[in-house]
């Protein structure tokens, strides 16, 4: 298989949702997929032990993603899960990347946190909070420079909003008409601390128009509500105004698998889990006429693809050992020596 | 041959590469309307424009940043970095972004920019302007390092540079932009990652690289006068490490030094030292001797700045006393 060098959509995503029922369909995949990747875990068939799951904050992957086009980058968080299956990834490679597998996206070396798609705008998935925001200034000044039209994309939580690198990103776009949009899925909690922990500023959006952006904060309840406000914000960066769109929802569960959040009352979890897109859009749905024999077969459809995410990255094999010191650098490049080859060399004397 | 300087070698090598290759842009403080602190990119704004030549605001991890995703995205960034110094505040986009991007993502793409800087001590410019933090880089996979010591190297190497797939971090000396040099650009140099052999000698190999390489020249020259020949290796290049042309010349010579400007623990030097001490064990008649900064930081004194690197004087005592 030849890799892309470059990051340039060839693989066509598939057409943008507009309606409803087809954001309710992409919610209820991304919260199913994330429930196995639960599963996988407890199963112990999950190579990361730091996996963060997205489940509640579906409508800030799925409401954006609707909003943008084949070309279009982005980088994401470690929470970033449901934005790559909502762009179009394919579940099972990515649960198979999750396992830590050769069939994976990036052949078992990334994980759940470095995760990425070349052929679908992914330029990565990143453990480092704030660590992906740049890139999206850098791929939008050349989708600038080259006039593509296309638009970059920089999804990240709450946390990464006390980190500097958001504001010299935020500021440059700002200042060169970039084609980049930064998303906050503000989940209320970086790790255990609350927003309000964290910082007296809580009206995000407020310090991006200080900084000339076009900024928002739209509540993640309404996956439309969601959805509108990032065609219109999308749709302005792609002609050169940046812009920032918080999405505010709530953490259903812990920081990451093993995080029982004992920070949390359960009165504050019970009324954080109402606050549920997928189960809003459903309501809505129905609310609108839509027959229920529908939807529960949408949920059966995403639970049988999703099932089969775990059995494929079970059966995929584990990346050989040879391929450890495979990409560092360049293809044609030498590779590393290894340590046993080294010491053998080293110590094979006369 | 022409007659050139460091810093004009650097300024022509931009001008070259960027005439043949659209995708090269320079992104940096300072680099367009100022033309670069040190003058290497002067009046390049007026050949190639501000897209070409963008001034950033002072925001470092930026700057490195915005060159990554540029890198993904098919352009070929050259990131100035004023001073090797600020290296500190740009690790999380070097060394967790740039560096790892290849191999994280199983190989699907590289980041192939180059981190242009200068280092080192010689202008008086204080504790957090005059380091030598190339072992910050050499440490960490997936980063290349150039440190060109030469005004030919100066041009070639940046040139080489600006062919690699993988980043490149390039850090010149800051005592070497005005030195002059007479020389031919169309003139053979060694490929890229193959280190120079600047001189032969019998008794003692010096391996060493940047400014550094001056001073052991003229070291070699004065103990020549004193019945001692030694051979001077320049690297280059620190990554790619050519260390085929060190075993060489030490398992033919039998004693070696190195000279790194950094500061000696775990630095460059403790890295070579130790190399060359494990793979050429039964060639070496005497130890291997580390002669590098000293684990201090850099004063604004002249006389303390001067005294915390090592000079051609320390390289040429130090080599009289192994020999002996």
């Amino acid at each position: 298989m030849t890799p892309p060098e470059t990051a340039a959509a060839s693989r066509t995503a598939p057409q943008s949702n507009t309606d409803l029922l087809g954001l309710y369909t992409d919610m209820r995949r991304v919260r199913t997929f994330e429930e196995r990747v639960g599963e996988l875990f407890v199963r112990g068939q999950s190579a990361g032990s730091m996996l963060h799951l997205s489940i509640g904050e579906e409508s800030a992957a799925v409401g954006v993603c609707s909003a943008m086009r084949d070309g279009d980058t982005f980088t994401t968080h470690h929470r970033g899960h449901g934005i790559f299956l909502a762009r179009g990834a394919d579940p099972n490679r990515m649960m198979a990347e999750i396992a830590g597998k050769q069939d994976g996206y990036c052949h078992g070396k990334g994980g759940s946190m470095h995760i990425a798609d070349m052929g679908l705008g992914h330029l990565g998935a990143n453990a480092i909070v704030g660590g992906g925001i740049p890139a999206v200034v850098g791929a939008g000044l050349v989708a600038k420079r080259r006039g593509t039209g296309a638009v970059s994309i920089a999804f990240f939580g709450d946390g990464a909003m006390q980190q500097g690198i958001l504001y010299e990103s935020m500021n440059m776009a700002a200042l060169w008409d970039l084609p980049v949009m930064f998303v906050c899925i503000n989940n209320q909690y970086g790790m255990g601390t609350r927003v309000d922990q964290a910082t007296r500023a809580t009206k995000f959006e407020e310090r991006a128009i200080a900084f000339g952006l076009a900024g928002r904060a739209v509540d993640g309840l309404d996956v439309l509500e969601v959805r509108e406000a990032a065609a219109e914000l999308v749709d302005g960066a792609r002609t050169g105004k940046p812009a920032f769109l918080s999405v505010d929802c709530y953490r259903f569960f812990g920081h990451a698998r093993k995080d029982k959040s004992p920070y949390r009352t359960e009165a504050e979890e019970t009324a954080g889990r109402k606050r549920d897109p997928v189960a809003h859009a459903r309501a809505a749905l129905l609310d609108a006429g839509t027959d229920e024999a529908l939807l529960d077969r949408i949920d059966g459809d995403a639970a049988t693809e999703m099932d089969a995410t775990i059995d494929f990255a079970v059966a995929s094999a584990e990346p050989p050992l040879s391929s450890m010191f495979l990409d560092v650098y360049g293809p044609d490049e030498p590779m590393p020596e290894p340590l046993a080859t080294r010491i053998d060399r080293v110590l094979a004397r006369e | 041959m022409v007659e050139m300087t460091y810093r004009d070698a650097l300024r022509q090598a931009l001008i070259d590469a960027m005439t043949e290759n659209d995708d090269i842009f320079v992104i940096g403080e300072e680099v367009g309307r100022y033309g670069g602190a040190y003058g290497v990119t002067k009046g390049l704004i007026d050949q190639f424009g501000p897209e070409r030549l963008l001034d950033t605001p002072i925001s470092e991890p930026a700057i490195v940043g915005t060159a990554v995703g540029a890198a993904m995205a098919g352009m070929r960034p050259v990131a100035e970095l004023m001073y090797v110094d600020f290296i500190g505040m740009t690790m999380d986009q070097l060394c967790n972004q740039a560096a790892k991007i290849r191999y994280m993502f199983g190989g699907q793409i590289g980041v192939p920019m180059v981190l242009r800087t200068q280092g080192g001590t010689g202008r008086s410019a204080g504790a957090q302007h005059s380091q030598s933090l190339e072992a910050y880089v050499m440490h960490t996979p997936g980063l290349r390092l150039a440190m060109p010591g030469t005004v030919a190297d100066a041009y070639h190497l940046l040139r080489m540079a600006l062919t690699q797939p993988d980043p490149v971090v390039f850090i010149e000396h800051k005592a070497l932009y005005a030195m002059k040099e007479d020389v031919d650009l169309t003139a053979h140099v060694p490929d890229w990652g193959k280190a120079a052999v600047r001189r032969r000698g019998t008794d003692v190999v010096i391996v060493t690289y940047s400014r550094q390489v001056h001073y052991a020249m003229q070291a070699a020259e004065a103990l020549a006068g004193q019945g001692i020949e030694a051979t001077v290796i320049d690297l280059r290049t620190l990554n790619p490490l050519d260390f085929d042309t060190i075993r060489a010349e030490v398992e033919h010579v039998g004693r070696a030094m190195v000279v790194s400007e950094g500061p000696l623990t775990a630095g460059v030097a403790a890295e070579l030292a130790a190399r060359i001490s494990e793979e050429c064990f039964d060639f070496l008649h005497d130890p291997v001797i580390r002669i590098a900064g000293e684990d201090i930081p850099i004063s604004v004194s002249v006389a303390l700045e001067a005294g915390s690197v090592p000079s051609a004087e320390i390289v040429e005592q130090t080599a009289r006393k192994l020999v002996a």
